[in-house]
């Protein structure tokens, strides 16, 4: 085997490396795991479980709960047999907070009744990575998180050996308690706690992991852990914190994206009602650029007031004459017209790959050519961006929901000039991520803010406006294809043209470039991937899915175009270009492997009815997608009347990730996710002109209600493979699906992302 | 200063709050009462949304001083704390509803109203009022399961929540 890991393509560099790291500190492990390691990069586990006893109670958490027993960085049990388990990665809404401590909770076998489970501190060294992106928390965390379980159960059992002087190998444990049969004695975890600590840790190596089938946790559906203080409205998100004597902030960015401030009316501002402060803050660096550790702040003005809504109201005051030199004069307009050119001179195109004999094939076969069109989209997480800070000269504490929280450490520390165990950073849950909050800007404006307003403790609110004018969104692009069908009706080649955006006009922006071997391009000998690139300084950045979620609505959509005119079945067709069932990277247990495509796709079908009678204007429509290792196969049921409207009734989804961890986290998350794709196909688009985004708010951006969410049958085939992440992969295929019905209801195409712009509306 | 009955408790705003200023950033930053959340700030999302005298409204859009002198119920407000959660707060646990969590005090508050105003709605009935509530992680299939949920349980019990 060459490697268990291929990077994912799509995700920003910062996360590609996180991946690599954590999985070459996976590989290096079980190859040496006979060995005791002790200075692992990324092995802080492992690292902490060498240490003393002695060492193991100073990593304990800062405010360990008292008595508490910490058998390792994740799990402390207290003498009331209570378990606390720490969730090391932040919680955004994609269900980790709750999985990940199962995952130790299995092994361990402890009574989940009895478990607390608290958010872990920020350190590289306990935890290694602590990240919420490109559904990566699940596959890096299993092993380690497997092993803490397991070897601090050997430490209570051993504890309880010694105590009854009997051999470890004759106790069993079950839901916090260690049980010997022969003496018919038991003790809880509690009782047995203080005395484990004080043994020596076990090598993680020589102790025994659960066969899946013994499992009494994994697969079950577990209600969220923080679901009680979410239902009685307890403090929990990031604009929930507060600090005695703080102030609350805002911060005002030039319409024109990267504009710089010339002069305000600050004196009249502080003039205002409850407002307490104001100033202008200078550009540092590079905030255009997506780069979770910064050090970056834009150009802006804060004003600082005794509540949000005095400072929203000052802000409304505001008069800003802005330097313009550096702006983005970028037009949506203009790109398109742009693409338009590009898609007519493929011959002059960047060949990012090519295989066999494309243009014999294309000769030899019935040709089809389309044009793919997504626009621009923003994140729109519900609780608008936001960070609570306290500068204290030569320190700092951070409260905030990032979702790279290591990362913004690094950047304020660097912002500040502050040494990194000088910025303390509090990770609290975050009204939704969707890759927003891999971005730290807000984190950087608020460290910046109260240090300048002198070391006074600020939270940086955003408003909605600030939120959606600026936001590192989903890069708008086209798709140019040709394709052909050969005399058997099979797809003989494939030629996909990507035309997107660049800021240097070398390389793609972040979450803007496609991989040479993307789908269909891995799966067929005739194969070329084009590229070309629009000038532009509009911010991108990972938006869930990164890649995925536009290019699957384009290649999906467009495979479709290609089993039209070859007069196929679509299910036969797809079938028939996965082919053979092998990985498409040769032993790559992380990539596309046709024979689990094959089989999610035709369970699909199975489940969906696929080739049923159906009324006049409704259809089923089909789509599959790879993406975050993950295997998503979707059937959409679409009505479509006569003026346009479209009705989706229900969505399948047949997923492969492997063992599901929380069947309800899991199932949650592919419906959410098909909701979340029929909005951004059905109408939401950011658009903007002379560098100035048009959509403000949610009057212009129409995020799907209750009242137009489909039914969505979710089934997962828990196959052998190790588990991969589910917050990301079933959103791809749903577009598609839906286009793809649409055109067999009507016969009319869908070229663009969203639906609304060909006419459509929900 | 203004006096406002909130949850069953008189609470005070003081004279440095403009009268003017919405009733959710009064709750927010001037009470404290931080679960009832902003998301837009003009009336499209409603994860603001608390109780007027038993009604669902939009707390952003609402002046405080036209909230004196009437019944303001929050999340917070639902059960006393450490006492029985109410048969929609249960049920949203049951249902496991929350995904990222920032909308559902407003959705919960939103459902609790259309529970004591229609007991056993049918699927069009919710839809139709909770359409007001934006859900950005798309949790709206748990959200009227937990609502049937919540239904059945106000039945068995007789009306009380």
């Amino acid at each position: 085997m060459s490697s268990p890991f291929e990077p994912n393509p799509y995700l920003p560099e910062y996360l590609q490396k996180i991946e690599a790291e954590r999985a070459e500190a996976a590989l290096a492990m079980s190859r040496r795991s006979f060995i005791k390691i002790t200075g692992l990069a990324g092995g802080g586990l492992v690292l902490a479980m060498s240490m003393g006893p002695g060492a193991r109670q100073a990593l304990a958490q800062t405010k360990s709960p008292a008595e508490a027993a910490s058998l390792n960085p994740y799990v402390q049990i207290r003498p009331d047999n209570t378990v606390v388990l720490y969730a090391k990665n932040p919680e955004v809404g994609q269900g980790v907070k709750t999985s990940l401590p199962m995952i130790v909770a299995e092994e361990l076998d402890a009574d989940w009744q009895k478990v607390e489970v608290r958010q872990a501190v920020i350190d590289a060294k306990l935890y290694g990575p602590q990240v919420a992106g490109g559904s990566t928390s699940t596959p890096t965390n299993w092993d380690p998180l497997r092993k803490a379980g397991a070897t601090a159960r050997a430490m209570l059992v051993a504890a309880a050996a010694k105590q009854w002087n009997v051999p470890a190998s004759e106790l069993t444990t079950e839901n916090s308690v260690v049980h010997h049969a022969k003496s018919n004695r038991s003790a809880t975890y509690g009782e047995l706690a203080e005395l484990a600590a004080t043994l020596p840790v076990p090598d993680a190596a020589s102790v025994p992991l659960k066969p899946r089938g013994s499992y009494r946790l994994l697969g079950k559906r577990i209600t969220g852990v923080d679901n009680p203080k979410i239902v009685t409205g307890q403090p929990l998100f990031g604009i929930d914190h507060r600090v005695d004597g703080m102030l609350f902030a805002t911060f005002t960015k030039a319409p024109a994206i990267g504009a710089k401030v010339k002069s305000a009316n600050i004196e009249e501002i502080k003039k205002l009602r409850g407002v307490k402060d104001a100033f202008i803050v200078e550009q540092k660096g590079d905030h255009i650029a997506f780069s979770p550790a910064g050090p970056a702040v834009a150009s802006g003005v804060a004003i600082l007031a005794t509540t949000t809504w005095a400072a929203m109201q000052a802000k409304k005051q505001l008069k800003i004459e802005w330097d313009e030199t550096d702006a983005s004069k970028d037009s949506w307009t203009d790109y398109r017209k742009q693409a338009a050119a590009f898609a007519t001179k493929p011959a002059a195109a960047q060949v990012l790959g090519q295989a066999g004999d494309v243009d014999g094939a294309f000769a030899a076969g019935k040709t089809v050519e389309a044009m793919y069109t997504y626009h621009y989209v923003s994140h729109a997480d519900l609780e608008p961006q936001n960070t609570t800070a306290w500068f204290k000269g030569d320190s700092i504490e951070i409260w905030t929901p990032s979702q790279t929280p290591q990362a913004a450490v690094d950047g304020v520390a660097a912002l500040l000039g502050l040494p990194k165990d000088k910025v303390t950073l509090h990770q609290l849950r975050g009204g939704g991520g969707f890759g927003r909050r891999l971005a730290n800007d807000a984190v950087l404006e608020a460290a910046a803010i109260s240090k300048q307003a002198g070391g006074i403790p600020v939270k940086v609110q955003w408003m909605r406006e600030d939120d959606m004018t600026f936001d590192y969104y989903r890069p708008g692009g086209f798709h140019s294809f040709k394709a052909s069908v050969d005399k058997a009706g099979k797809l003989s080649a494939w030629q996909g043209h990507l035309i997107t955006v660049s800021r240097d006009g070398k390389t793609p922006m972040t979450a803007a470039n496609i991989a040479p071997t993307e789908f269909p391009a891995n799966v067929l000998a005739n194969q070329r991937m084009l590229q070309s690139l629009i000038a532009s300084k509009i911010p991108t950045g990972p938006w869930r899915a990164p890649g995925s979620n536009a290019i699957a609505f384009a290649v999906q959509s467009f495979l479709h175009e290609c089993s039209v005119a070859a007069k196929r079945d679509h299910l036969e067709f797809v079938l028939e270009v996965m082919g053979e069932p092998r990985f498409t990277v040769p032993d790559n247990l992380r990539a596309l492997h046709t024979g689990r495509a094959a089989n999610v796709i035709k369970t699909v079908a199975q489940r969906a009815g696929w080739g049923r009678e159906l009324p006049k204007g409704t259809a089923l429509g089909l789509a599959f997608h790879f993406s975050h290792a993950g295997h998503f196969a979707e059937v959409a049921e679409v009505s479509v009347d006569a003026k346009k409207k479209v009705t989706v009734h229900k969505v399948w989804v047949v997923a492969d990730i492997g063992p599901v961890v929380n069947m309800s986290g899991a199932e949650n998350q592919c419906q959410g996710s098909v909701v979340d794709a029929l909005s951004t196909a059905m109408g939401l688009k950011i658009t903007f002109e002379k560098g100035r985004v048009e959509q403000t708010n949610f009057d212009k951006y129409p995020i799907v209600r209750i009242d137009k969410a489909p039914e969505v049958d979710v089934h997962f085939i828990q196959s052998e493979y190790p588990p991969t992440g589910c917050g990301e992969p079933a959103f791809p295929p749903a577009a598609p699906a839906i286009a793809n019905a649409i055109y067999t209801a009507t016969g009319q195409r869908i070229r663009t992302l969203p639906f609304s712009t060909e006419g459509y509306t929900l | 200063m203004l006096s406002l009955n909130i949850n069953g408790q008189t609470m005070h705003v003081g004279d440095d709050v403009d009268p003017k200023t919405p009733l959710l950033w009064v709750l927010r930053d001037s009470l404290g009462l931080v679960g009832t959340k902003y998301g837009c700030g003009v009336g499209q999302c409603s994860a603001c949304t608390v109780h007027l005298n038993g009604v669902p409204i939009q707390s952003c859009q609402v002046p405080v001083e036209s909230a004196v002198g009437q019944r303001i119920t929050t999340i917070e407000g639902l059960s006393a704390p450490g006492a029985t959660l109410t048969a929609v707060q249960q049920a949203w646990i049951e249902e496991d509803v929350p995904q990222c969590g920032y909308c559902q005090a407003g959705q919960i508050m939103r459902a609790t109203a259309l529970l004591a105003r229609t007991p056993n709605p049918t699927d069009e009935q919710i839809s139709t009022d909770m359409a007001a509530n934006l859900c950005r992680c798309g949790t709206y299939t748990r959200i009227r399961k937990a609502i049937h949920n919540a239904a059945a349980k106000i039945a068995k019990t007789g009306g009380a929540s």
